[in-house]
C-alpha cells in the first residue's frame, strides 16, 4: 500500500520559501481563518470542534470538544487558556517544529480557541530549554498584536485576549497539566489532586482553565477553516485529522511525517518513510509514541476487531496508524513519537535508560512514583552492571504494578508501563542476560552466585 | 451551625450513617474503622500524597436510558466500582458511596505503599526519638508485608539539619508528607518550609535566609508522622515508652491550651499539646513547652521559713496565723493560682478581712494561642469573688497604705513586690507572708515563706478566656520540702478560724463547696468538668472588658453577645 503524506499542520514547515514572519504567514492565507471565525459566535466554534471529533495531541488523546464543554461558566470566574508547549517526552519533537518554524499558526490557533471558550487570557507555557522558541513566539505575538490579531479589541470584534509566553524551568512534570498550572502560578510543579482540581473547574488561580497541546490548538485552526464535519472526514472514524509521526532510533531516515489518521500501517511508516532498519539489521521492538507508551515486540500477534467488525489478527507492523488500532493492541500512539529498536538493542539496557529518566523526573510528591521509580532504576542499573538476579525480573514487573494507577498524576503510569510491557515481552532476554551474569560470577570465584549476594555493582 | 444531615454509606458490606460531605477517613474513624494515612491531618488541607489511604470506591449504577438504579438479580443495587483505587482523604461521604477497605486490591496498595516508604528509610528505630509513637512502625506492622525485597543501596541524606532554634531535621527519615509545610503555611501563617530537589532526593528545607523560628515550630514535630522532625530539646533524651503522660493546662496565657505533660520517675521531659477542638485544636506555642524547666530551677523554694530561717511547716503556719490575726492585713492574690486556691484565699480573706489586689499581667498576644493576658486564671478570681473589677498593672494605693502604716502585713501569692515599686525600705517596713514556688526579692524579705507547687505538681482547675473551666492534674511530685498550696491555705483558714483543719481537702471537695456558694457553678462537680472543660455562664461579668482580643476559637465580641443575649 502506497502511503502519502497529507500535510495540514506542517503544510508550510520546512518549505524553502517559508519564514516565521507574519508577512510570510499571511501570504499563505495566515489569519484568514481568524477573520472568518470572528464573524461567528463562540458557541458555534465550540460546536465545530465537537463535530470534528478531534482528539488531543498531547498524548492522552482526550476529545478536545468534550474537554471544552466541561468548562465551568456558572462560576463567573475568568476563563484561562493555556497552550502546553512543554514538549519534553523523549522521542517527541512535533510541537517544536511548529514553534520554531510556523509560530503564527500556533498564535492563530490560540486566539481562535481563546475566542471560542471566551478566555480572558491565554498563556503559552513553553519548555525552558526552548529559549529560542520562546523568543520566536514573543516576536510573533508582537507582530500579531501590531495587526490586531492579538491584544485589545481583536479586529474590531470587541473581544480582547493577550498571550503570555512563560518559560518553564526545565522539568518534565511541568508538562502534566496540573503541574503546569502550579508552575505557572509560581509554585513547585506538583500535580494537583483530581478530584477536586479538574482544570476546567479549578485550574489556574482556581479559575476554569483549558490546557491544550500545541498541535491540538493548530488543528483547531484547520477545523474552523474547513468546518468540523468536513474535518471529521479526514482520517478514520474515532480519530479524525492527521498525526505527525516522529520516527527516531534505529531507522535509516529518522524524521517527522504528517499522515492522515489510519491511512497506512506501521510497516508503511517505518519502511516507506523511515527507510527501514539500518543495513543488515532487523527491527526488534517499537515504542509507538513517547517512551512511556507500552512497547511492542516485532513478531507479536494481536487478536483484533477489524473496522468492518470481523475478527482479525495483526502483527506489529500491520497496525493501522490511528489511536483506536493501537489501543486494540494494548498500547497507545500517545504523542506519535515512534522509537524504533533493531536487533542490536539490549532490551534490559533500553529499560534501564527509561527507568533512569523517570526516576530523575519524578517530582517526588506521591510515594509510589517517587520511591518506585528510583527503585526500578536501581534494579535495572544493577542488572546492566552484571549484578542481576533471577528474581529481579518479577520484582521489576511487580514494582511497576504497585505504581500504576495509584499515583496523583499519570507520571506513575508513564514510569510503570515501560516495565510492565518490556519485562513480560522480553523475558527470554532478561533470563538469558541474568543467567550469563550468574555464570560469570560463579566462574569469578568458584562460589554459587546465590551465595554471593548482589554486591557486584 | 445547623446539624449536618447524615447519609448512608456502605463500607465492606455494612451500612453506616455518617455526616454528609464528611471526609471518609474521619467518618470511618467515628465508626472505629481505621484507614491508615500519613499526609492527611484533620486540621490541615488535604494533600493526598502519601497514598496510604487508598481504598476502592463505587457508586450505584444508573441505567442511562431510564435513569433508574440498576438492580442485581439478588435485589442489591449494582455498584460501579472505580477503575482505580481512590484516596480516602479526598473522598467525601455522599449518599450511596460504597467503599472497600480490606479487599485484595486495597491490601496490595497498602503493602505496596508501605514497602515504598521503607525502601529509602534508614530503619534506625533503635536510636530514633519517634520509635514507640511512629506511624511508620505501626502501619508497617499492621499493613505491611513484613519483609523487604529491597537489596539496593539506600539514599543517603543529612541526619541533623538545623531547621530552626528548636527543630532538628533527620532528612533520611522524612516521608515527604508535607504536613509540616502545610502547618507552617496554614496555621502558623509563616510559610517558611518547602521542598527542594526532585523525586526520592527531595529534601525539606527553609526558605533561603529564613529559619523555622516561629513560636509554633514544635507543632511540626508533633504532627510529623515519622522521626524526621525532632525537638532539639527532647532529642535523644528519653524513650517515649518510658514516659507517662498526664493531662494539663498551659499557664502561659488565658487561652488555656490543653497539654500533656510527659514524665518519668518524677522528671518532666516534654510538654505536648492535647487536642481540644474548642480551645487549641492540636496545637500549642513553643514557649509553653519550656515552662516545665522552672520545676528544677535553682531558685525553687523547697523549704518553710520563718524570719529567713528554715523551719518545719507547723512553725511557719503558726507564725503566719499570728501575723494574720494581728490585723492590718492586705492580700495580693494571683491569677496563676488555681480556682481552688483562689477560693481558699477568699475564705482566708473572709476570716481575716483586708484589701485584696491582683496584679494585671498583659502583653501583646499573637492572635492564635497566646492571648493578651499572660495569666491562666484571671477569670477564676472573679468566679471566687477575689476580684470584682479588673486588676491594674500597679498597686500604688496598696503601697500607700503600707507607707502610711494602715497595712502592717501583706499576704503575697507568687508576685514580686519589688517589681511593683516596693523599695527595699518599704519591703522592710511591712511583714510579708509569701506563698510561692520561686524565690524573689519579696520572698527574701518575707517573715514567713510557704513553699507551694507548680502547675505540674498539683491538681486543680483554671478558667480560661472563654470562661471554660478546665482541669489539670499532677504530673510529678513536688520537690521534697514543698506542700500543696490548697493544703497550706486550708490549714491557714482553719488556724485563723480556730477550727480543726480538714485533712481531706482536695479539688473535688472544694468544688462541692464552690458549687454551693457560686451561683454560676450551681450543680457542678469536679468530675463534671470532664477532659475538655466546661463553659460557665458568664453573664454576671459581662460588663467587664477583659484585655483579650481575637484568637483561635475565641472572639471577645461573641462571648459578650452570648453573655448579654
Amino acid at each position: 500500500m502506497a502511503i502519502v503524506e497529507r500535510r495540514i499542520i506542517y503544510r508550510n514547515i520546512d518549505q524553502p520559501w517559508y519564514t516565521t514572519d507574519i508577512a510570510c504567514y499571511q501570504r499563505y492565507g495566515g489569519y484568514e481563518v481568524l477573520r472568518k471565525s470572528f464573524q461567528r459566535k463562540p458557541e458555534e466554534l465550540v460546536q465545530e470542534v465537537k463535530d470534528s471529533g478531534l482528539k488531543g495531541r498531547g498524548g492522552a488523546g482526550f476529545p478536545t470538544g468534550m474537554k471544552w464543554s466541561f468548562l465551568d461558566y456558572k462560576s463567573g470566574k475568568p476563563i484561562y487558556l493555556i497552550c502546553n508547549a512543554d514538549e519534553s517526552e523523549p522521542g517527541t519533537y512535533k510541537d517544536r517544529q511548529i514553534i520554531y518554524k510556523d509560530p503564527h499558526q500556533l498564535i492563530e490557533g490560540v486566539v481562535l480557541s481563546a475566542y471560542a471558550i471566551k478566555a480572558k487570557l491565554a498563556f503559552i507555557y513553553i519548555r525552558g530549554e526552548m529559549f529560542g522558541g520562546a523568543r520566536i513566539l514573543e516576536q510573533a505575538i508582537e507582530e500579531a498584536r501590531a495587526q490586531h490579531f492579538v491584544g485589545d479589541n481583536i479586529l474590531g470584534s470587541g473581544y480582547s485576549v493577550d498571550i503570555i509566553v512563560h518559560r518553564g524551568a526545565g522539568c518534565y512534570i511541568c508538562g502534566e497539566e496540573t503541574g503546569l498550572i502550579e508552575s505557572l502560578e509560581g509554585k513547585r510543579a506538583y500535580p494537583r489532586i483530581k478530584p477536586p482540581y479538574f482544570p476546567a473547574v479549578l485550574g489556574l488561580y482556581n479559575c476554569p482553565t483549558i490546557v491544550n497541546n500545541v498541535e491540538t490548538l493548530c488543528q483547531v485552526k484547520h477545523i474552523l477553516d474547513m468546518g468540523g464535519k468536513e474535518f471529521a472526514k479526514i482520517g478514520v472514524p474515532g480519530d479524525s485529522g492527521t498525526h505527525i509521526w516522529g520516527i527516531s532510533g534505529h531507522v535509516v531516515r529518522p524524521g517527522y511525517y504528517e499522515i492522515e489518521s489510519g491511512k497506512g500501517t506501521v510497516r508503511d511508516l517505518i519502511y516507506e518513510f523511515g527507510g527501514g532498519p539500518p543495513p543488515g539489521r532487523s527491527f526488534k521492538a517499537i515504542i509507538p509514541g513517547g517512551v512511556s507508551m507500552k512497547i511492542l515486540r516485532v513478531g507479536e500477534k494481536f487478536k483484533v476487531k477489524l473496522p468492518d467488525g470481523s475478527p482479525g489478527e495483526w502483527g506489529v507492523l500491520d497496525i493501522p496508524l490511528d489511536s483506536g488500532s493501537f489501543a486494540q493492541c494494548g498500547t497507545s500512539l500517545g504523542t506519535s513519537g515512534m522509537i524504533m529498536m533493531d536487533d542490536t538493542t539490549d532490551m534490559v539496557e533500553a529499560l534501564a535508560n527509561l527507568n533512569a529518566f523517570y526516576a530523575h523526573e519524578s517530582c517526588g510528591q506521591c510515594t509510589p512514583c517517587r520511591e518506585g521509580s528510583l527503585w526500578l532504576k536501581k534494579i535495572t542499573t544493577r542488572v546492566c552492571n552484571g549484578g542481576g538476579r533471577m528474581e529481579d525480573i518479577d520484582l521489576v514487573k511487580n514494582i511497576a504494578d504497585q505504581i500504576a494507577g495509584r499515583t496523583i498524576c499519570a507520571h506513575g503510569e508513564a514510569a510503570a508501563w515501560p516495565c510492565q510491557s518490556n519485562v513480560p515481552k522480553f523475558r527470554d532476554e532478561w533470563e538469558e542476560k541474568i543467567r550469563a551474569q550468574m555464570q560469570a560470577r560463579e566462574h569469578a570465584d568458584g562460589q554459587p552466585a546465590a551465595r554471593k549476594g548482589i554486591r557486584l555493582v | 451551625m445547623p446539624a449536618p444531615t447524615s447519609v448512608t454509606i456502605n463500607v465492606d458490606g455494612r451500612d453506616l450513617q455518617v455526616p454528609a460531605g464528611m471526609n471518609l477517613i474521619d467518618a470511618l474513624e467515628h465508626h472505629g474503622i481505621e484507614i491508615p494515612h500519613y499526609c492527611y491531618h484533620p486540621k490541615l488541607t488535604v494533600a493526598g500524597n502519601c497514598r496510604m489511604c487508598l481504598v476502592e470506591t463505587g457508586m450505584p449504577m444508573k441505567d442511562r436510558a431510564t435513569n433508574q438504579f440498576i438492580i442485581e438479580p439478588d435485589g442489591r443495587m449494582k455498584i460501579g466500582w472505580g477503575p482505580k483505587p481512590a484516596v480516602a482523604c479526598t473522598t467525601n461521604c455522599t449518599t450511596g458511596l460504597h467503599v472497600r477497605t480490606g479487599s485484595p486490591l486495597v491490601k496490595d496498595c497498602q503493602q505496596g505503599v508501605m514497602e515504598f516508604l521503607l525502601v529509602n528509610h534508614p530503619l534506625d528505630c533503635p536510636i530514633c526519638d519517634q520509635a514507640g509513637e511512629c506511624k511508620l512502625q505501626e502501619f508497617a506492622t499492621d499493613y505491611g508485608r513484613g519483609y523487604s525485597r529491597f537489596v539496593e543501596e539506600k539514599n543517603v541524606k543529612p541526619k541533623r539539619t538545623r531547621l530552626g532554634p528548636r527543630v532538628t531535621l533527620d532528612d533520611e527519615r522524612c516521608i515527604l508528607c508535607s504536613r509540616c509545610v502545610r502547618f507552617c503555611s496554614e496555621v502558623a501563617k509563616d510559610d517558611v518550609l518547602g521542598f527542594i530537589d526532585r523525586g526520592s532526593y527531595s529534601t525539606l528545607t527553609c526558605y533561603p535566609g529564613r529559619e523555622l523560628d516561629n513560636n509554633y515550630s514544635l507543632n511540626t514535630v508533633d504532627i510529623c508522622p515519622v522521626g524526621a522532625l525532632t525537638s532539639t530539646d527532647f532529642r535523644f533524651k528519653m524513650r517515649v515508652w518510658f514516659l507517662k503522660s498526664i493531662p494539663s493546662i498551659c499557664t502561659e496565657s488565658s487561652v488555656g491550651a490543653n497539654t500533656e505533660v510527659w514524665s518519668r520517675e518524677g522528671k518532666i521531659y516534654r510538654i505536648t499539646p492535647r487536642e481540644n477542638n474548642a480551645v487549641n485544636d492540636c496545637w500549642m506555642a513553643d514557649s509553653g513547652r519550656e515552662l516545665y524547666k522552672s520545676v528544677e530551677s535553682p531558685s525553687r523554694i523547697d523549704f518553710f521559713a520563718v524570719d529567713n530561717g528554715k523551719c518545719i511547716a507547723d512553725k511557719a503556719l503558726n507564725r503566719a496565723t499570728e501575723l494574720l490575726q494581728a490585723g492590718g492585713v492586705g492580700y495580693i492574690g494571683s491569677a496563676q493560682s488555681s480556682v481552688e486556691e483562689q477560693f481558699l484565699l477568699w475564705q482566708l480573706v473572709k476570716a481575716e478581712p483586708g484589701p485584696v489586689s491582683l496584679i494585671s499581667h498583659t502583653r501583646k498576644g499573637d492572635g492564635l494561642l497566646i492571648s493578651n493576658d499572660a495569666t491562666p486564671n484571671l477569670r477564676g478570681a472573679f468566679l471566687t469573688s477575689l476580684l470584682r473589677e479588673l486588676p491594674k498593672a500597679d498597686i500604688n494605693d496598696l503601697r500607700e497604705k503600707v507607707n502610711t502604716g494602715v497595712i502592717k502585713t501583706l499576704f503575697v501569692v507568687h508576685e514580686d513586690l519589688s517589681a511593683l515599686g516596693f523599695s527595699e525600705d518599704l519591703l522592710r517596713r511591712v511583714q510579708i507572708i509569701y506563698l510561692g514556688t520561686h524565690a524573689n526579692a519579696t520572698s527574701n524579705h518575707a517573715q514567713v515563706v510557704l513553699p507551694g507547687l507548680t502547675v505540674f505538681e498539683k491538681t486543680g482547675s483554671f478558667v480560661n478566656q472563654q470562661w471554660r473551666a478546665q482541669r489539670f492534674f499532677q504530673a510529678v511530685p513536688g520537690p521534697a520540702g514543698t506542700a500543696p498550696d490548697i493544703q497550706l491555705l486550708s490549714q491557714l483558714v482553719a488556724r485563723v478560724k480556730k477550727v480543726t483543719a480538714s485533712t481531706a481537702v482536695s479539688p473535688a471537695s472544694l468544688w462541692t463547696e464552690l458549687a454551693a456558694t457560686v451561683p454560676a457553678l450551681a450543680g457542678w462537680t469536679w468530675e463534671s468538668l470532664g477532659s475538655s472543660g466546661r463553659v460557665l455562664d458568664a453573664s454576671a461579668w459581662a460588663h467587664i472588658s477583659f484585655s483579650e482580643g481575637k484568637s483561635l476559637h475565641f472572639d471577645p465580641a461573641a462571648i459578650t453577645s452570648v453573655a448579654t443575649g
